[in-house]
């Protein structure tokens, strides 16, 4: 009897809730395995999907995303062993799930603390609520391949935002693999699309694309390539979120300024009588 | 696959004179392969259009497109910004073109009428009882010398579905001849006014079988139609490839028999301008590029506009739009 071949793997990219290789066919290595390398219209594609699922996801209730978003934790957890075998340490392991459950926990919080009844002079009731901007482009973080991507699609989607985001190019199976769980977990297609390949050959076009509203540059290490997205991402007035000045430690409270950088506020006037 | 046969340019003026000669040169026709038709059909929209190809097929879709707006919650105001939109699609770029003709309802003709006067874009108005076509032959025609009398110029009709589908040819060509004769302007009591478009809908999502898409579209033609249009686009299945690449065959074989020049707008389910550039490459590799004209070659669409836009700047800016940038109509 012949000895058993095992299955290979090859990472594909992760749009509309389905793991499609990459239109150019490409692929590169990455620890000996092969990985799909996006281009130009695979982003594309992924901000058609992406937008395709702004109106079901901004519009389920703050109490259904949470409980989504929980679902995407319990997921993690049953996930472990993967993530540990592909070299994430365990304690990144729990720190990415707790931070999964932090940001959870604030989907039916963020009106509450960041909106709220404004005093104004006349009688009228104005009231300020926060909403999702929309389609977010993200370049995730090298430095921190689950915890640091956790840390930046959790906060971009908990207020209903979708996203579009960009695995570390050196360190895409963890992100993947977070895709795989994603995909597994009542989480609504196109909610996060995961591309993976070179920052510098598709953010441009993520910056420059008229239908993303936002663009998170946490994992761009490149001054330059950092300035011209920015500069392309003005085209179209999109809020942008520049990389840290610094080193990033992940592991520290967070705090909300991620969430709220992704918001926008709507003021309603409502007529109080007498 | 199986052409219709042609011999030598013939007379086939004599056809419509009874049920029985029209029925069997109908039924003479030769049946379409429908395996070869959508194998055919499906292998056209495989090619790659790019760049400058591209370029040039996007301009020519739009100024293809039949910009349409179907709806009982129709109102003036809508159909004079639709038809605003019909003369300059883009506001930001004035090298767009504009598009073949706004299509309405007869009573909001003379609204798109006002905005569209002096302009080369045509002014279409679906009628006979659209979309269904159950109505009495008097209140048809009627119904298109209205729409004429306000100011179209091309009239979409929609052929008696129950009458083809139960053998009665005869009496569907009938009504196509008077419905032409009621596209005549002077008719209509406008004198002077050329005589309006005819464009006979077929409407193959319910015809069942390509034998009768081809028989549909000879008895479209016979009668004297000026286009032949798939669909009303108020029934599930519109517009598809391979009906389209029928009708193409029969508008190739028919100007092959008669000498006449007959144009086909494929209308319903288009929605983007991959769509729109496969049924381009299926016009020029079927018919040739006597039929990649406005003229001769229309798409009936409402979404299908903002698309093509939207990849037109995509090829001037060089970066990906977004539908925020456009009207929603």
């Amino acid at each position: 009897m012949s000895e058993r071949v095992a299955v290979r793997k090859t990472y594909k990219l992760f749009i509309g809730g389905k793991f499609p290789r990459s239109e150019s066919g490409r692929s590169y290595l990455v620890e000996q395995t092969n990985v799909a390398l996006a281009s130009r219209k695979d982003a594309r594609d992924a901000v058609v999907a992406a937008r395709a699922a702004v109106k079901g996801w901004s519009g389920a209730t703050a109490y259904n995303r949470g409980q989504i978003l929980y679902r995407v934790a319990e997921m993690l957890e049953g996930r472990r062993d993967q993530f540990t075998a592909l070299g994430v340490p365990a304690d990144e392991v729990d720190a990415a799930i707790d931070r999964w459950v932090w940001y959870a926990g604030w989907s039916d919080k963020l009106a509450q603390v960041y909106g709220g009844a404004n005093p104004v002079a006349g009688p009228y009731f104005n009231l300020s609520a926060p909403e999702p901007t929309g389609v977010v482009a993200v370049v995730a973080p090298a430095d921190s391949a689950l915890l640091g991507l956790v840390s930046v699609v959790a906060p971009a989607i908990v207020s209903g935002n979708t996203v579009v985001v960009l695995a570390a190019e050196e360190r895409p199976l963890a992100a993947i693999t977070l895709a795989e769980v994603l995909a597994t977990s009542d989480l609504p297609g196109g909610v996060v699309n995961l591309l993976t390949g070179r920052a510098a050959e598709v953010a441009p076009w993520l910056a420059s694309h008229a239908d993303v509203n936002a663009l998170d540059l946490t994992g761009v290490t490149d001054a330059d390539l950092a300035k011209s997205l920015e500069e392309a991402a003005a085209g179209t007035l999109k809020r942008v979120l520049r990389p840290p000045a610094g080193p990033v430690d992940w592991t520290a409270d967070p705090g909300t300024g991620r969430m709220t950088a992704l918001l926008e506020t709507k003021t309603v006037w409502h007529p109080k009588g007498s | 696959m199986t052409a219709t046969t042609t011999s030598d340019r013939s007379d086939l003026s004599e056809l419509g004179r009874s049920e029985a000669t029209l029925r069997a040169f109908l039924h003479g026709l030769p049946g379409v392969d429908q395996v070869g038709a959508e194998q055919r059909a499906a292998q056209l929209g495989t090619r790659s259009i790019k760049t400058t190809a591209k370029a040039w097929a996007i301009d020519l879709a739009i100024r293809m497109v039949d910009l349409t707006t179907l709806e009982g919650a129709d109102t003036p105001g809508k159909v004079r910004a639709l038809s605003a939109k019909a003369l300059r699609p883009d506001p930001a770029d004035p090298s767009c073109p504009h598009v073949g003709a706004v299509c309405v309802y007869p009573s909001m003709v003379p609204y798109a009428a006002e905005v569209l006067r002096g302009s080369t874009v045509h002014l279409a108005s679906v009628a006979t009882a659209f979309p269904s076509g159950q109505a009495p032959l008097a209140v048809k025609t009627a119904d298109t010398r209205a729409a004429v009398a306000a100011g179209a110029d091309e009239i979409d009709m929609v052929i008696s579905r129950g009458a083809f589908l139960a053998g009665r040819y005869k009496e569907v060509f009938d009504e196509i001849v008077e419905v032409k004769a009621a596209c005549d302007g002077a008719a209509a009591g406008l004198p002077g006014s050329p005589r309006a478009h005819l464009k006979v809908i077929l409407e193959t999502g319910e015809l069942a079988t390509y034998d009768n898409v081809r028989r549909a579209s000879w008895l479209a033609m016979l009668a004297g139609a000026d286009f032949i249009k798939t669909s009303t686009g108020k029934v599930p299945v519109a517009a598809t490839p391979p009906v389209t690449l029928v009708m193409l065959e029969a508008v190739r074989d028919f100007r092959d028999t008669t000498g006449r020049q007959v144009g086909v707008k494929p209308a319903g389910g288009i929605r983007t301008t991959k769509d729109a550039i496969k049924y381009l490459v299926m016009v020029n590799e079927t018919v040739g590029p006597d039929w990649l004209d406005p003229d001769w070659f229309r798409f009936g669409a409402s979404t299908l506009l903002n698309d093509l836009l939207m990849q037109r700047t995509k090829l001037t800016t060089g970066t990906y739009s977004g539908p925020d940038y456009f009207t929603l109509d």
